[in-house]
């Protein structure tokens, strides 16, 4: 992978003196481009290395897959302004619809693969300082007086409206629950929210390094990641009775691999994260894998809680209006500052 | 009074000093808490060495260029007079004015897939941002400035009566140049183009909009930073920014030497 990169790199140390460098250079191997949002680092560094090879065995091709990595609302602001990913891999369906509403891929990219397009999910969980000592076990006890609640904001943030929908899905099942007694939790919720992180990766490092707060919503795999890379000792994972069935969607981006002539590679890619290499690998990174027999091998990493999935709220259109929008119950709930 | 006004001065400026050290101590503690091999080894990532190389190249291209630009602009505010002079002027200094964001988001504008040349760039392949031209294009408007700054006040307090004699002497516009002007100009030449690429190395907010942040290619020095911090990698992430750092304290140091050159070889034209 060295050589390649040393190549491209003299061509286009060749054409910067003409300030305009231009894409293609004939000599190169193929490219695909994976746009991504942050906390799927260390997932795709494993699973291109896996695929990569399974091209190489499949083809006698050598392929290079590029990442780029950011907030999910980010990263697809930059796909719709040309950033040319072959493949997004994104925190939640709304922003590749924003793809798709521009025209960059077909309206019904979520059903072009296998389980809405998302081959894995994860969860939100509740990630608390060692030995629990405000004693969190459910999201009742986050309204406890002096338990601060650290969890990004959902303007910006997927995982934060991933957070505020788990929040909704266990509000919504309590006996006896009225859209008035919602709304109350999760205003009461947010009262206990000291300050906003704009990203998830931000919102972590409040809690585990700065020590902000006594307890972080987070998604599963965030979590787990928190305790291997702070120290199993320092930080444990509450399970929540409710939460909600995060699903990260992946889709080719049909105006690039189009142009680019990649879409075979690139529905090569996707479909590798289905295959139990695929699955295995996300399995390995904290994320729940979708195959039978890859989810029964780790069961006991990813226990069973009752999840609510988006459907449960009138899908993502539904759900950004009436939460996350401008006016939104989000908007009537938060005071910045208190 | 005097004295207690002198010692508030005393103790605001070690306030100062602290504010100013703590930080570049912590980087360094922090780069080196786990020894040498952590910190080599983080700076000869392939992903490390491709940033260091990115940042590198940007610097190369853009630093001469303003500098040829900006000597330029600071020829014809220096030597004549015309309309508009004190307008030009300010337009130099817009980039200082100007959030560094916004002169990412700009470049954005102009060539992104939506913007006023997207399209046309698209059908011809070429690709401006988020990629090289684009992460040259941010860092060059913001780094404009210094090489014209340092220049100005210089060349109108010399003013044009060397390259007049030069001239009338028979000495034609090109030696004029080399023999008369730039000897005279280098020390303050030398000060913004050190200046100059202290910034386009360090440049954050402008090259972020424009970056695109795909990994081993278009992540400078400073966002491959932020990047690594987002990755739980602090060992990498903080060897990196002591590397940055260092390179701050190297142009410090050159400024140092130039500002004392300068003071003494201005003395010599009195």
């Amino acid at each position: 992978m060295a050589t390649p990169l040393l190549t491209r790199r003299a061509a286009i140390g060749a054409a910067a003196g003409t300030i305009v460098a231009t894409a293609a250079h004939a000599a190169e191997p193929t490219t695909l481009l994976n746009v991504s949002y942050d906390p799927t680092r260390e997932l795709y560094r494993d699973f291109n290395r896996a695929f990569i090879k399974a091209w190489k065995a499949k083809t006698g091709e050598t392929i290079v897959v590029n990442q780029s990595h950011n907030g999910s609302g980010a990263s697809a602001r930059a796909v719709l302004d040309g950033l040319p990913a072959d493949v997004v891999t994104l925190a939640l369906a709304a922003d590749i619809d924003a793809l798709a509403k521009r025209g960059l891929l077909a309206a019904d990219w979520q059903t072009r693969l296998p389980d809405n397009a998302s081959p894995y999910t994860s969860t939100i969980v509740f990630l608390v300082r060692k030995g629990n000592p405000k004693q969190i076990h459910d999201w009742p006890d986050l309204l406890k007086p002096g338990v601060e609640v650290i969890t990004p904001n959902p303007k910006t943030s997927g995982g934060a409206r991933w957070n505020f929908l788990a929040a909704l899905a266990w509000a919504r099942r309590q006996p006896g629950a009225t859209d008035a007694s919602v709304e109350a939790y999760i205003r009461a919720l947010f009262h206990q929210v000291p300050v906003l992180d704009t990203g998830a990766r931000g919102a972590t490092t409040s809690f585990a390094q700065r020590d902000l707060g006594d307890v972080l919503l987070a998604w599963e795999n965030e979590a787990f990641l928190v305790r291997k890379e702070f120290g199993e000792t320092d930080f444990e994972t509450v399970l929540p009775s409710v939460s909600v069935l995060a699903e990260p969607p992946v889709a080719v981006v049909d105006s690039v691999v189009d142009k680019r002539g990649t879409r075979k590679v690139a529905e090569a890619y996707l479909q590798y994260l289905y295959t139990p290499e695929g699955q295995e690998i996300a399995a390995r990174n904290f994320y729940r894998p979708r195959d039978p027999a890859i989810a029964a091998k780790y069961a006991k990493v990813f226990p069973t809680i009752t999840l609510a999935t988006i459907k449960d709220f009138g899908g993502w259109d539904k759900a950004q209006t009436a939460y996350f929008a401008d006016g939104g119950l989000f908007d009537r709930i938060y005071v910045p500052g208190k | 009074m005097t004295r207690l006004r002198r010692g508030a001065l005393i103790a605001l400026t070690l306030v100062m000093m602290t504010l100013l050290l703590l930080p570049l101590g912590v980087i360094f503690t922090q780069a080196f808490a786990r020894g040498w091999g952590a910190v080599l080894e983080a700076l000869t990532d392939p992903e490390a060495v491709d940033a260091i190389r990115l940042t590198l190249m940007v610097a190369a291209v853009s630093v001469p260029l303003n500098a040829i630009c900006g000597t330029a602009a600071a020829w014809c505010i220096g030597r004549f007079q015309f309309p508009g002079r004190a307008l030009l002027m300010t337009l130099i200094e817009l980039p200082f004015s100007v959030s560094p964001v916004i002169s990412g988001l700009v470049w954005v504008l102009l060539f992104g897939a939506n913007g006023w040349f997207g399209p046309w760039l698209d059908h011809h392949g070429i690709r401006v941002i988020f990629a090289l031209p684009g992460l040259i294009l941010a860092t060059v408007f913001v780094t404009f400035p210094f090489v014209a700054r340092s220049l100005i006040p210089l060349m109108r307090e010399q003013g044009a009566g060397e390259e007049e004699a030069a001239l009338t002497l028979g000495a034609n516009g090109w030696q004029t140049f080399l023999r008369v002007t730039l000897p005279n100009i280098r020390w303050a030449l030398l000060y913004g183009v050190l200046l100059c690429n202290a910034r386009a190395m360090g440049e954050f907010g402008a090259v972020a909009v424009v970056s695109g942040h795909i990994r081993g290619q278009t992540l400078t020095m400073p966002l491959y930073v932020e990047a690594l911090f987002n990755d739980y990698d602090w060992v990498g992430a903080f060897s990196v920014a002591a590397l940055l750092s260092l390179l701050a304290l190297v142009t410090l140091g050159l400024r140092f030497a130039l500002e004392r050159r300068m003071g003494s070889s201005r003395r010599d034209i009195v």
